[in-house]
């Protein structure tokens, strides 16, 4: 099946019009390219998103110290468009590298030297034309998995997959998952329940807590890759669920439930694209260990380092909501960290059975 | 004890100097069979250069040397200068100090009058045999060939045998032939090669041919046709003179009268001058300058150095010429760049000199390690004593960093494709030893040197900033040139464009662009 890539090509190329544009009008080739540094990132209070500001630097040919990366900037975006219009199966970042790199002729300069030289082009291009990675046919290796009662179309293969028959390694979150090649086909659940780490998303899927409770359960292995942050805002933008988090109770947990909801300072442009501000916080919180009896085996001390986190994290636009002041703040003079794999100290099923159910039933979330 | 005294003293009357020098030979050069070699071809070379320059015919000079068994070599030098007179020669080359030289305040090779004879002391006691001279004063002139030895105890020369040549093939002009123990090497810093190359550096006007003994012939060519000034004999400055030479002086002078004595031997001193000195010291103007006490010798010699006196004359000496220099530097060095420096002329003690420098840089002067330093006095290169020398000194005084080129710790010489020479033209040179190796360093001329050297390296850091820009420049140009291409093809890719007509269109403004850039490059300067 051919997957539609015709609206980023369009994009694609009306970067190359507007240089040759400036070069007939005997001006020298530059283009706009929004900073992507820290101090043109904000976080917009209305929409609670991070999001990039609107300071842009030029970047011109004729200027030494950037017109190798103009031209490389170019060089990504032929390629990206020639791979496009030949749909072809999307490259790795590495690959654009190694697909690119050569030796420029009658001399020992090589078009790239490293990675490191394509990855911020990537972005800049994205920012450029306003595209995401993923339109441009490139990815992120993902690492999430899914499952639950949801049917979706592979447009490249043309499958209906079945999320809720994945069994127990559930369905891989495909690196791209963008409208042209990924749709929804049937959805019945009520919510997603987004669980921080594999092995409790595990027990989750084992014990089909997605069936019992009508919902689809995802996790991103950690800090998430891009594919299961937009996967997570599609589904709830277009199928309308609400979205609750559980991560382990640190400053590192809380910080990815933000990435969920907020977005990254890193990737603040893709905020738009993959942010679910609603996502609700369902813990673990402060208040859980008392209120579910968590033994005190469960318990480890916080380090340095945690604490460090926490003033930072504290610090951050995103978690200065009363609420979330207060549980940073209770969580430092709690002094310890609990991860939910800790929660098989009181069973095996008692998340699965007990401390999901009741958390949403009594609304026990941080926004 | 009074008859005794007497008797030492006749026989220390009969210490000759021969003899003197033969226990100090190292003194004049000939200390090792390396060296020696290459001391008697300087003294020959020397003494043929000056003979020509004093004549005004521009010189052609043929060295040749032969293996004449092991550590054994036949020197053979040959000059087109004046010749010299038949009853002159049993003493030029058979007597120590003997010479033109010694009493004349002139600019020269030689001043000593030890140098040939010297040579031939040399040559006669490593193999026993004469020193052959054949000279020859003009074209309808014989050609006398005399063989000499030096009667070491009387400092009297001996010949051996005279007889007319008939084959001596030049018009005028004088061969000199010695035998003598020696090593030989074909080149590096003390070779006959290098120091006859780099003679030819400071003489550009002498061409210079070396037969050597592997057999192989070198030409060194005369860069200009033009002779070098005539340096002026000018009468020493009472600044410069010791007491020693001033009595010799007093004894000596046809001078009546120490008035005109005073007037009439020194330069800058006029009656007045005399006049008023000769009242200080208490001696009326008529008193016969013989009769002189050392006492009154030495009154008189300080309180005439303590007058405030005119310099001498300074247009005596005849410098290589910052012109003349380049010139040859460039010929011989075949670097990408020399300046050349002459400093105006000065005053050490009475004795006027001048210094020039020349810096070549870059071509084919090697770019690894130290840079090669030439010294030379009177148009002599030095090749022996290297530290001694105030040139090394003062090159090695300057902090060559401020000038683009490396040096460690800011002291001793530079690094680079470098050759950094010094000559210093004097009436006097002033030497460390006999062997006229290494020039001593009076502050005057240390500060002279470096001044030279300053102004040379100065031009130097001028013209590598511009190289260094102009490279800069060209590698912008290079790198925008390459990237041009692969932007085309990016650029007609993405448009579906015509990547010749694109890549015409980045052309254009490249061009635009680096007109643009030089242009701003410029107004910066
Ligand atoms: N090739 C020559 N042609 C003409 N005259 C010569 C030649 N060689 C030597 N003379 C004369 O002989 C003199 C003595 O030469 P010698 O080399 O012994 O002493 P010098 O050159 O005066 O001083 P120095 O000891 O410094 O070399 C010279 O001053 C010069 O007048
Ligand atoms: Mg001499």
């Amino acid at each position: 099946m051919k997957i539609d890539h015709s609206s980023t090509i369009k994009k694609l190329a009306k970067l190359g019009e507007e240089v040759l544009e400036q070069l007939e009008k005997k001006k020298n080739p530059e283009i706009d390219v929004r900073l992507r540094s820290l101090n043109n990132v904000y976080f917009d209070e209305k929409d609670r998103l991070i999001r990039l500001g609107n300071k842009v630097q030029k970047r011109s040919f004729f200027n030494l110290n950037q017109s190798k990366k103009f031209m490389q900037t170019m060089l990504i975006a032929s390629l990206c468009k020639e791979l496009l219009e030949q749909d072809k199966p999307p490259l790795s970042i590495r690959q654009i590298y190694y697909a690119l790199k050569r030796t420029l002729p009658n001399s020992n300069e090589n078009t790239f030297d490293a990675q490191k030289e394509t990855d911020p082009l990537i972005e800049d291009i994205e920012v450029i034309i306003d595209a995401l990675r993923e339109e441009l046919n490139l990815i992120a290796t993902p690492k999430g998995v899914i499952a639950g009662p949801l049917t979706i179309r592979d447009k490249t293969s043309g499958d209906d997959i079945n999320l809720a028959k994945m069994g127990s390694a559930g369905y891989s979150v495909p690196a791209i998952v963008e409208k042209n090649t990924i749709d929804f086909k049937h959805c019945s659940a009520d919510y997603v329940l987004v669980i921080e780490k594999y092995a409790m998303w595990n027990i989750f899927n084992r014990l089909k807590f997605w069936d019992k409770n009508n919902c689809i359960i995802i996790t991103g292995k950690g800090q998430p890759a891009r594919a299961e942050r937009r996967l997570l805002q599609r589904i709830h933008d277009e199928l309308k669920l609400p979205v609750y988090v559980m991560m382990d109770m640190d400053a590192y947990g809380y910080y990815i439930y933000s990435v969920y909801k907020q977005g990254s300072i890193n990737l603040a442009y893709f905020s738009e694209k993959c942010a679910v501000p609603d996502a609700k916080f369902l813990g673990l919180k402060v208040s859980d260990y008392e209120n579910f009896s968590v033994p005190k085996t469960a318990l480890i001390k916080a380090t340095k380092s945690d604490m460090k986190r926490l003033d930072e994290i504290k610090k951050y636009d995103w978690f200065k909501t009363k609420e979330w002041q207060k549980e940073l703040k209770d969580l430092k003079n709690f002094g310890y960290k609990i991860e939910l794999d800790s929660m098989v100290t009181k069973g095996v099923d008692f998340a699965v059975k007990n401390y999901v159910p009741t958390k949403i039933e009594n609304k026990d979330w941080l926004d | 004890m009074a008859s005794i005294a007497e008797e030492l003293a006749k026989k220390q009357r009969d210490i000759s100097i021969a003899e003197f020098f033969e226990k100090n030979r190292h003194l004049l050069g000939f200390d090792s069979k390396r060296k020696s070699i290459l001391t008697a071809v300087k003294e020959g070379v020397d003494n043929g250069l000056d003979a020509c320059e004093e004549a005004r015919i521009p010189a052609e000079i043929t060295v040749t040397i032969k293996q004449a068994g092991t550590d054994r070599y036949r020197v053979i030098i040959q000059d087109n200068g004046p010749g010299i007179m038949k009853k002159q020669i049993p003493k030029i080359f058979a007597k120590l100090l003997y010479g033109s030289k010694f009493h004349a305040l002139i600019q020269s090779r030689g001043q000593q009058g030890i140098g040939i004879t010297a040579a031939g002391l040399y040559s006669q006691l490593t193999t026993g045999k004469p020193t052959v001279v054949t000279t020859k004063t003009g074209p309808n002139r014989p050609a006398h060939r005399v063989e000499l030895k030096l009667d070491i105890l009387k400092n009297e020369p001996q010949i051996i045998k005279e007889e007319i040549d008939l084959d001596f093939r030049l018009p005028h002009g004088t061969k000199v032939e010695m035998e003598m123990e020696a090593q030989f090497v074909s080149k590096g810093s003390s070779s006959i090669y290098e120091y006859l190359r780099r003679t030819s550096i400071v003489n550009p006007s002498a061409q210079i041919i070396f037969n050597d003994p592997t057999p192989s012939k070198f030409i060194f060519n005369r860069t200009t046709n033009k002779l070098p000034k005539m340096p002026k004999e000018i009468k020493p400055h009472p600044y410069g003179i010791e007491l020693g030479i001033f009595m010799r002086m007093l004894k000596t002078t046809s001078k009546k009268t120490i008035q005109s004595f005073l007037t009439g031997e020194f330069s800058r001193v006029g009656s007045t001058t005399a006049k008023r000195v000769l009242k200080k010291v208490e001696l009326h103007n008529a008193t016969r300058p013989y009769t002189l006490t050392r006492e009154q010798a030495e009154k008189l010699i300080k309180t005439l150095q303590t007058e405030k006196l005119m310099v001498p004359p300074l247009d005596c000496l005849s410098p290589i010429g910052a012109n003349s220099l380049e010139a040859s530097m460039k010929t011989e060095l075949s670097a990408e760049l020399v300046v050349t420096v002459t400093r105006p002329a000065s005053v050490y003690r009475g004795m006027p000199f001048q210094i020039e420098a020349g810096i070549a840089f870059g071509g084919n002067l090697k770019s690894e390690g130290q840079a090669e330093i030439m010294r030379f006095a009177n148009r002599v290169p030095l090749l022996y004593e290297k530290s001694a020398c105030a040139i090394t000194r003062s090159i090695g005084e300057i902090d060559w960093r401020r000038y683009g080129l490396s040096q460690t710790g800011g002291r001793g010489v530079p690094y680079g494709p470098l050759t950094v020479a010094v000559h210093m033209a004097s009436v006097w040179v002033p030497f460390t030893s006999e062997s006229k190796a290494a020039i001593a360093s009076y502050p005057i001329i240390v500060k002279e040197i470096k001044l030279a050297l300053q102004e040379c390296a100065r031009h130097l850091r001028n013209y590598l900033k511009r190289q260094y820009r102009r490279q800069r420049d060209q590698a912008r140009i290079d790198a925008f040139t390459r990237y041009s291409k692969e932007l085309a093809g990016a650029i007609a890719d993405l448009t579906r464009g015509n990547k010749e007509k694109i890549a015409e269109l980045i052309e254009e403004s490249l061009v635009k662009n680096t007109k643009a850039m030089i242009k701003v490059k410029e107004g910066e300067q």
